[in-house]
C-alpha cells in the first residue's frame, strides 16, 4: 500500500480540525486533513444562528459564515483538505489508514505522520420507547441537516424531545423553515439550555414542558402522534397525566457523545466523565493525549460546542507545530495564552461551570496517569 | 400560573426582568425610545456592547456578566435589537403617540410583516395580548438578515408585548 508522509495530519475538518489545521499550517508545517464529508465544515454549515461569545468568538457571525471564513483560510494557509476520505484506523507509528474517493473509485493509502490530531466530534444520543423506530423518529441533529443543508422539511408537526441548546435552537429552526413545533417535552425539571434561546420558542408560542417524558409514539407506517406524560420527582410518569399529541415528526435532542474509535485504536487512555459526554481521552494541557504525538480537539474530547472546539483545535495545531520546532517556544507560549483565555471565557458562568470543571477533571487524570497513581476508569 | 423564573418556563420572570441592569426604570421609559435588555443568565456573549453607537452598553471583560445599560446615554435606537444573538434586547417607546407606545423586536421568520400591516401582538410565552400595527421592518447590510419590527400597540401593553405571531406560510 502507498505511504505518504507529513508532519501533521488531522482527522475531521470540523470546526475543530480546521482550526488546528490553520494554525499549524501558518507556522510552515506540511499539514494533512482527512473527512469522510463531501464537504469541510462539520456541523458549521448547518448552523444559521448567531453565535455567542466575543469578538474574538466571531461572536455575532452565522455559524455557517464562520464557516465560510474558515473554508477561505485552509485553502490560504496550503493544508491539504481531503475529502470523501475515511480514517478507518490508527496503526503503530502515528500511521492511518485512509479509503479516499467515491464508493467503488477509491484509492487506498496510509498516512504516516510525525504528530496526528483526532478532531472527529461527537454522535447524537438516540432514546428508545415504544415506537420510537417508526419513520418520523429522528436526531435532532438530522432535522437541522435536513431543513438547512438539505432544504427539505423533515415534517410540518414537531415534538421536541430535550431542551438543551440543540433541541432549542433546532426547534427555532423547523419554525424558520415552516414547520410547527407542538411542545419541547423535558424529562428534567429545568430547561437546559440558554434562557435566551428558549425564550424566543416560548414568543413563538411553543410550550416547554419541563418534568415530562414521551412515553410512546405511535402510528401505522410512519408517526402519527405520541403520547406524553409529566414525571414526578423521582422521573415516573404520574398517571392521568397522558396527554395525545398529533405529530408527523419526533426529535430527539438527548445529547450527544464523543466518537472516540481511533483515540481507543490509538491506545489512549480514557477517562469516564459524564458532563463531558461518557468516555473521553486523557489530554494534557497542550491537548496531547497518553498516547505521545497523538493530539485530540473539539467534541472527542468531551461535547461542548463549535466555539471552544475552535479554540481547542487552535491549541492543538499550535502545540503540534511546536513540538516539530516550526515555531519557537516563546511565540507559541504566547498564542497558546490568548486560546487558553478565550477558551476559559466559554466555559465561565453558570452555564460553562459544569464543562470548566469537567475539563480540569480530565488534564488531572492525564496526569495522574502520568505519574502513576489514580486511574479511575477506561482500563 | 405563577412565572418561577426562565429555567423552569422560558420565560424570564417579573423578579428577574426587575433585577436585570438591562431593563431600565418605569421613569425612563416614560421619558421615551430607549432598549430594553432582557438578558438574566450568566451566559458568555457580548457583542451587545460593541454594537451601541453611544457606548450605552457595557459588558466588561468577563463576558459572562450581564449588560448594564446607561439609560442617560440610550437613543432607543434599536441597533442593539439586531445584534443580540440571543434576540433579547427590545425598544420600547413610551411617546410613539397620545395612546400608542412603539415596540421593537427581532425578528427571523417568513413571510415577513410588511408596514401597515395589523397583527397580533404577542407577549413573552407567546400569548396574544393584543392587536398591534406594523410601522416598519427594519433589514440593514449589519443586521445579518435579522429584520427588526416596530409595532405600534395600545400604551398599556408596552411592557407585553415582545414579538408577533407567525404570519402564515404563503
Amino acid at each position: 500500500m502507498k505511504q505518504i508522509n507529513t508532519d501533521i495530519a488531522i482527522v475531521g475538518a470540523g470546526s475543530a480540525g480546521l482550526c488546528a489545521a490553520i494554525q499549524a499550517a501558518n507556522t510552515g508545517a506540511k499539514v494533512m486533513v482527512f473527512d469522510e464529508n463531501h464537504k469541510a465544515g462539520g456541523q458549521l454549515f448547518k448552523q444559521i444562528h448567531k453565535f455567542f461569545g466575543s469578538r474574538e468568538h466571531r461572536a455575532g457571525t452565522r455559524g455557517f459564515l464562520i464557516g465560510e471564513q474558515l473554508l477561505q483560510e485552509v485553502e490560504n494557509c496550503g493544508a491539504e483538505v481531503h475529502l470523501n476520505s475515511v480514517a478507518y484506523g490508527i496503526f503503530d507509528g502515528n500511521t492511518l489508514g485512509i479509503v479516499e474517493g467515491e464508493p467503488h473509485h477509491e484509492t487506498h493509502y496510509a498516512v504516516k505522520a510525525k504528530k496526528i490530531i483526532l478532531a472527529g466530534g461527537a454522535k447524537e444520543n438516540y432514546m428508545a420507547f415504544p415506537g420510537s423506530t417508526l419513520p418520523g423518529v429522528m436526531g435532532a441533529g438530522a432535522a437541522q441537516t435536513m431543513i438547512n443543508v438539505n432544504r427539505v422539511l423533515p415534517g410540518e408537526k414537531i415534538i421536541m424531545v430535550g431542551s438543551g441548546n440543540v433541541g432549542l435552537i433546532v426547534s427555532y429552526q423547523l419554525m424558520q423553515a415552516g414547520a410547527d413545533v407542538l411542545a419541547i417535552v423535558e424529562g428534567a425539571p429545568k430547561i437546559g439550555g440558554y434562557g435566551v434561546h428558549a425564550g424566543k420558542i416560548r414568543r413563538a408560542g411553543v410550550p416547554i414542558l419541563v418534568s415530562h417524558t414521551i412515553l410512546k409514539a405511535y402510528g401505522e407506517n410512519e408517526v402519527e402522534g405520541a403520547i406524553i406524560a409529566q414525571l414526578d420527582d423521582h422521573w415516573n410518569p404520574i398517571p392521568g397525566s397522558e396527554q395525545d399529541v398529533k405529530c408527523d415528526t419526533i426529535c430527539l435532542a438527548v445529547g450527544l457523545n464523543p466518537m472516540t474509535e481511533l483515540a481507543y485504536m490509538a491506545g489512549c487512555q480514557m477517562a469516564f466523565i459524564p458532563a463531558l459526554g461518557g468516555h473521553v481521552p486523557m489530554h494534557d494541557e497542550h491537548m496531547e493525549t497518553t498516547v505521545p504525538g497523538v493530539y485530540v480537539a473539539g467534541d472527542i474530547t468531551g461535547v461542548e460546542e463549535a466555539s471552544t472546539a475552535m479554540e481547542e483545535g487552535n491549541l492543538a495545531g499550535l502545540s503540534a507545530a511546536c513540538a516539530l520546532g516550526y515555531i519557537d517556544e516563546a511565540a507559541a507560549k504566547e498564542k497558546e495564552a490568548a486560546f487558553l483565555n478565550r477558551m476559559a471565557m466559554l466555559r465561565s458562568g453558570e452555564f460553562g461551570e459544569r464543562r470548566r470543571t469537567a475539563k480540569a477533571e480530565q488534564v488531572a487524570a492525564f496526569h495522574n496517569y502520568q505519574k502513576g497513581i489514580g486511574v479511575k476508569d477506561g482500563e | 400560573m405563577e412565572n418561577k423564573g426562565v429555567v423552569y418556563t422560558g420565560c424570564p420572570s417579573p423578579e428577574e426582568l426587575a433585577n436585570a441592569p438591562g431593563v431600565p426604570s418605569a421613569a425612563r421609559l416614560a421619558k421615551g425610545p430607549v432598549a430594553v435588555i432582557e438578558c438574566v443568565q450568566h451566559i458568555p456573549c457580548n457583542p451587545c456592547e460593541a454594537a451601541c453607537p453611544f457606548g450605552a452598553i457595557t459588558v466588561g471583560d468577563s463576558i459572562t456578566n450581564l449588560p448594564v445599560l446607561d439609560v442617560e446615554k440610550c437613543t432607543g435606537c434599536g441597533t442593539c435589537v439586531a445584534a443580540c444573538p440571543g434576540l433579547a434586547i427590545f425598544t420600547v417607546d413610551m411617546n410613539y403617540s397620545e395612546t400608542e407606545a412603539g415596540v421593537e423586536f427581532p425578528y427571523e421568520y417568513l413571510p415577513l410583516p410588511e408596514k401597515g400591516m395589523v397583527v397580533d401582538a404577542v407577549n413573552r410565552c407567546g400569548e396574544v395580548v393584543c392587536k398591534g400595527t406594523v410601522v416598519r421592518v427594519r433589514s440593514a447590510a449589519n443586521f445579518v438578515n435579522t429584520r427588526v419590527v416596530k409595532l405600534a400597540v395600545p400604551k398599556q401593553f408596552a411592557n407585553e408585548v415582545r414579538s408577533m405571531k407567525r404570519l402564515p406560510r404563503a
